[in-house]
């Protein structure tokens, strides 16, 4: 067994035997700082705001719903506020402190130069109501964004306000349900396969669908038989991620896709997986009808707790009557731009099924979504696709030789790279490898998903990470895989170094306080 | 009393017209700590291979479908605030609902209990 390792390990380096457990008077250790809960420091009778007197004999404004009593909030002076939050944020963990290989979620590095456009007062501090005139850049950034959006993709319409990835799976779906609706075909089944997202079937649910399983083959793609078999007047859509969580790319997608047409259904592109294949795939060429695109994992917009996400829709010759308002219009003679609303759907998208939200979408991720593809430029795009393909089949390949890798007969995997706990030893589990990735500096790689794979292990490194990040992770990920084969017993109790030892998510789920008690 | 399986793993005990059903052991084990059992409404009409029941575990959240056809006579209460009982008992305490069996044809097509180990070992 390695020795446990705090930070930083190298090959090279000797580490001292760490038990770690002689107490400090006040439970900090060094300057890494124990928190309490702001009811536990903060006091009811304390105050970090010096507000006026009230004028007891002024009237209320309040129409009977003055409080009547104390809320019980504790109070705190602000710069106990302000060492509480940062604490916090000390034992977070994110993409800036270091490698997040989380599956499905790329977690790649956001440019600072997104950041420094995104706060351009002309960007950053208009309201959603100024008259149009006044927020020429801001629509012009949206049009401009939308028709990289179409170019990347192939497809000719785009909706810009969908505010994450699911939101856009139910865009999507909503416009397909009109366009079965306006020509009175009362479809009621969406196929969704084994490979997709979770999301999928939950969005089809939503939309008032019944959701039939499609079985993937062995080989970890959608079963294009089954498919067929299964089509007919009654089916609706079939939603497919491709790149699908196996991390395979979808290479019966134009077949699919035909049979579907064929049975007069649309065809549903999960494509927060776009990362693999932006700039070398255009998804309008594989026969797609609706696809959303997560700004927040391909482009770069900040997520996992660092920002909103925001997931347009582009949308095929088809479906594109039927997408939701507003959109931006370009005026070919005079060049300005104008938000397309209500008032005008009778000119365009005269069969919109409406909006998804009250105004245009996130202004804050367009910015930073078009920065990242005017600093990249259509060959750097192309570039990441390459970049984060490479990466995975790095991590792939370093790993198979002693990780069950159930799909690595199944040729390249595309943006991540998928694994199984099928030959550790005792009774330890994948849940146990995650953990002991804490105590070697990691967050965990995605664990269980996909469901296809037992103790599944879905490692993605994107584009971002250098391959010296990677060969330190290798040989992390490589000993803790030794440790787990040989039925090494200590990695039940990891982390060891966290800020917390090992949590009790059954109980957590089973029993949840979800209120303080003091 | 006669026990059935299927290969979604649930058992099946049939008792005249009544049939009880559950989640086997190997599917408890596979699934880990259940944290959450959602169960059919007593009087709900299930259609053999339709959702049934949901399981939810640290893991994940998975379908339990109809082994046979029915309508659902009881439901095992006691899972609502112990859900644990699908792991410490899951072929007896931790059973899920009782139907009233529709066609008993349908059993036909089921496993016993040598043809269900039969299936775990080759999986």
């Amino acid at each position: 067994m390695n020795a446990p390792n705090k930070s930083g390990w190298k090959p090279s380096m000797q580490v001292a035997d760490a038990t770690g457990d002689s107490p400090t008077t006040t439970g900090n250790r060094a300057l890494m700082l124990e928190e309490p809960l702001l009811f536990e420091i903060g006091h009811t009778e304390v105050t970090g705001v010096d507000l006026p007197e009230i004028d007891e004999s002024a009237s209320t404004r309040l129409g009977g719903l003055d409080r009547s009593e104390p809320i019980g909030l504790a109070g705190m002076t602000e710069p106990e506020t302000v060492r509480h939050y940062t604490r916090l944020s000390r034992q977070n963990y994110g993409i800036d402190l270091g490698f997040f290989p989380l599956g499905s979620c790329t977690m790649k590095h956001n440019p600072r130069l997104n950041e420094k456009v995104a706060r351009l007062p002309g960007f950053a501090d208009i309201h959603p109501l100024a008259p149009q005139n006044s927020v020429q850049g801001a629509l012009e950034v949206i049009h401009e964004l939308g028709d990289w959006l179409k170019t990347l993709t192939g497809m000719p319409a785009v909706a810009m306000s969908p505010k994450a990835g699911a939101h856009g799976e139910l865009c999507g779906i909503l416009a397909i349900r009109a366009a079965h609706e306006a020509r009175g075909d009362a479809r009621e089944v969406v196929l969704v396969p084994e490979s997709a997202h979770g999301t999928n079937p939950a969005t089809a649910a939503v939309a008032g669908y019944r959701v039939e399983d499609i079985p993937a083959t062995p080989e970890g793609r959608v079963d294009v038989a089954k498919i067929k078999e299964r089509l007919g007047p009654d089916v609706a859509a079939v939603m497919i991620t491709n790149p699908n969580t196996c991390g395979l790319f979808e290479k019966d997608f134009r077949t699919i896709a035909d049979a579907v047409h064929e049975a007069g259904g649309y065809v549903y592109c999960d494509g927060a997986n776009f990362n693999a294949i932006v700039g070398r795939v255009r998804p309008g060429d594989l026969g797609v009808d609706a696809m959303h695109i997560n700004l927040h994992k391909t482009f770069s917009t900040p997520h996992g707790g660092g920002g909103p996400g925001s997931g347009p829709v582009v949308f095929s010759e088809a479906l594109a009557p039927f997408a939701p308002l507003p959109f931006v219009r370009r005026d070919e003679d005079s060049g300005t731009f104008e938000l397309v609303e209500e008032e005008a759907r009778e000119e365009s998208r005269g069969h919109t099924f409406g909006r998804m939200t009250a105004f245009h979408g996130q202004m804050g991720m367009f910015t930073r979504a078009l920065t990242y593809m005017l600093s990249h430029g259509a060959d750097g795009l192309k570039q990441v696709a390459e970049d984060a393909v490479l990466n995975a089949n790095y991590i792939l390949r370093s790993m198979d030789d002693i990780l069950h890798a159930p799909f690595a007969d199944s040729g390249p995997c595309m943006h991540e790279a998928l694994f199984g706990d099928k030959d550790f030893g005792g009774d330890l589990s994948t849940l146990d490898l995650a953990k002991g990735l804490i105590d070697e500096g990691y967050h965990p790689m995605t664990v269980y998903f996909p469901l296809v794979v037992h103790g599944a292990m879905l490692v993605e490194p994107t584009e971002t990470e250098s391959k010296a990040t990677m060969d330190q992770f290798i040989a992390a990920f490589r000993s803790l895989v030794e440790r787990a084969k040989a039925g090494d017993e200590t990695l039940k109790q990891a982390p060891y170094f966290a800020p917390r030892r090992r949590l009790d998510e059954t109980a957590a789920a089973r029993k949840p306080k979800l209120a303080f008690e003091g | 009393m006669p026990r059935y399986f299927t290969d979604e793993h649930e058992w099946i005990d049939v008792e005249g017209e009544s049939a009880t059903v559950g989640i086997t052991d190997y599917a408890q084990e596979q699934l880990g700590d259940i944290v959450f059992v959602e169960l059919p409404e007593v009087g709900a009409t299930l259609d053999k291979g339709g959702d049934a029941s949901v399981v939810e575990s640290v893991k994940a959240a998975s379908d339990v479908y109809a082994p046979i056809s029915g309508e659902v006579t009881e439901v095992n209460g006691a899972l609502e605030d112990d859900p644990a009982l699908v792991n410490s008992s899951p072929e007896e305490e931790g059973w899920f609902f009782r139907l009233s069996i529709s066609d008993s044809s349908e059993l036909k097509g089921l496993m016993d209990e040598t043809a269900y180990k039969a299936f775990v070992d080759s999986l």
